[in-house]
């Protein structure tokens, strides 16, 4: 559905983006990552025409868009870093005036109201936009980026300086959007990234660093994974019994838990899960197991380890 | 381009902008229609028409200043340039709108010529070449505000960049005469907006005129539109 071949973009003498090639597939939702200044937004911009690119092309569906961008503008709904907000204007005019800026033919109500329930923004619809707080502008952002019913969605770091509760229900909203969109989304949260998306691609200094599965990205960059167990019981018999498992490289006492469970730490190579084993180990020595928490590499290791390369 | 123009009239009407302009329009228009035609008793508009010029100077700036200076600094032109219309389609339709807005302005004058009427019958072919004058002039002041406001974020600048360029073109016909090489002077009195809109006060309707002022608003529409492409490349 997307096509991005061989962009570059200089700002003056300053690469702001260096041989960007990827390609999108229908209903793929796309995560986009980076430090600030990556390129995320420069790409963006790019790919729904804002600016043009130095050198590359982007095709959208078969069109091009500097030699169509019109089309191509037709397929995107874009919410850019900061929404584009007429903040004199009320909800439902802005609506109302993007439905036509965008030439949407649908019935105009009923595809506004439709929109307005599934970002529920239905509550602020007469009220003006600059008293609003800025989690609904952001909704308002995202349901003037869904007017027309574009197959590509592109959102520009949309949670940036939203509560925890609204970020939560943006995250959800993108979620749902992503049942029937195509979605690039940009983001330096990694969390969100990880809840949201189904592929990532890691852009630092202008190139991509990393294009994957999210799940595949955070187990390539490991072999071995940690175990952090609390176990009832005496300590040298429970570490020799932890140390006898297969696979199992180090065990280390890490505090004495509340009671009389102990915190340990193990960690074991990552092609094989110890984790039924040391269950009915535990069991036959009757330490009965308070806690245990498998704690895989994140992506917050992998984010920081494939930025700070170059 | 429809929904720039409706959203742009709408703009100017829900702050206090457009009640401002049109207020201050009438009061200065009245002011002038009342000390150079009521109160020495003749039906001919002229000087009043010939001393709009300078409320014009302030004026359209005020009209134009916020058009793409304000998208700009509220990153709301991300709006209007990631929407499928071409760029030509946008600038035409903020372009528009101001000249609507001013419609709304100068259309105060036919109903001075109408209050004459009363009292005796204006010269209407010489109202109507003021009032096409009056028209194109501000069409042209309005493609320039435009422009300047494209390549600002401030709506001040824009704002004053706009009254200097007017208290120019109301100048320039005495810098002309002051200039002694001859060629810059003819070319500037060539290029002086006074000169052209005085032949329209006088009841001219020169061709030279009405070519000039839409060469200008055409220029500096396209200027407009450059200055956003322009700005995409770079």
């Amino acid at each position: 559905m997307v096509e991005i071949k061989n962009l570059s973009k200089k700002y003056g003498n300053k690469n702001a983006l260096c041989d960007i090639n990827f390609s999108l597939d229908d209903g793929e939702v796309l995560g986009f990552l980076g430090p600030n200044g990556a390129g995320k937004s420069t790409t963006m911009n790019i790919i729904t025409g804002y600016i043009s690119s130095t050198t590359g092309t982007v095709t959208v569906d078969g069109d091009e868009i500097l030699e169509n961008p019109i089309a191509v503008k037709r397929k995107i709904g874009y919410l850019p870093e900061q929404p584009p907000l007429y903040a004199d204007m009320t909800v439902k005019a802005y609506l109302s005036f993007m439905y036509d800026l965008k030439k949407v033919k649908l019935n105009k109500k009923q595809h506004i109201e439709e929109i307005c329930k599934l970002v529920k923004i239905d509550n602020v619809y007469d009220r003006i936009i600059k008293h609003l707080s800025k989690g609904y502008k952001q909704r308002v952002g995202i349901a003037q980026a869904l007017l027309g019913k574009p197959r590509l969605l592109i959102l520009d770091e949309p949670t940036v300086g939203l509560d925890p509760n609204q970020i939560v229900e943006i995250r959800n909203l993108i979620k749902t959007l992503g049942e029937k969109h195509t979605i690039i989304l940009s983001s330096h949260v990694l969390s969100e990234v990880q809840s949201v998306c189904n592929r990532i691609i890691v852009i630092n200094n202008g190139k991509i660093v990393a294009d994957d599965t999210t799940s595949n990205l955070s187990s390539d960059f490991s072999t071995e994974n940690r175990l952090i167990l609390s176990v009832e019981g005496d300590k040298d018999k429970i570490l020799s019994e932890l140390k006898s498992i297969l696979g199992v490289k180090n065990v280390t006492v890490n505090k004495l838990g509340s009671d009389s469970a102990a915190e340990y730490t193990v960690i074991y190579d990552k092609n094989n899960d110890i984790r039924s084993t040391v269950f009915s180990k535990m069991a036959e020595i009757n330490c009965p197991i308070i806690s245990m928490n498998s704690n895989n590499i994140t992506l917050e290791d992998v984010f920081r380890k494939l930025t700070s390369k170059n | 381009m429809l929904a720039i123009i409706k959203r742009e009239i709408l703009s100017y009407f829900s702050s206090a902008t457009g009640y401002i302009i049109l207020a201050a329009f009438y009061i200065f228009g009245g002011f002038y229609f009342y000390m150079t035609s009521l109160a020495y008793n003749t039906t001919d508009l002229s000087y009043t028409f010939s001393n709009l010029f300078i409320i014009l100077i302030f004026i359209i700036p005020i009209l134009t200043m916020k058009l793409f200076s304000e998208e700009k600094k509220q990153k709301t032109d991300q709006a209007l340039l990631t929407a499928p219309i071409s760029l030509t389609a946008i600038a035409l339709g903020k372009y528009f709108a101001a000249v609507i807005m001013y419609l709304f302005c100068i259309f105060i004058t036919l109903i001075y010529a109408i209050i004459i009427s009363f009292f005796n019958s204006p010269d209407w072919a010489i109202f109507a070449s003021n009032f096409l004058g009056i028209f194109l002039l501000g069409s042209a002041l309005i493609a320039i505000g435009m422009f300047l406001s494209s390549i600002t974020e401030s709506q001040i600048v824009a704002a004053i960049a706009g009254i200097v360029v007017g208290v120019l073109m109301l100048f320039m016909d005495s810098i002309a005469h002051s200039v002694s090489v001859d060629f810059i002077s003819k070319f500037l009195s060539r290029i002086s907006f006074m000169n052209y809109y005085n032949d329209f006060t006088l009841g001219i309707l020169s061709l030279d005129g009405i070519v000039f002022f839409l060469i200008i608003c055409i220029l500096f529409v396209f200027f407009t539109v450059r200055v956003f492409e322009k700005k995409r490349w770079s």
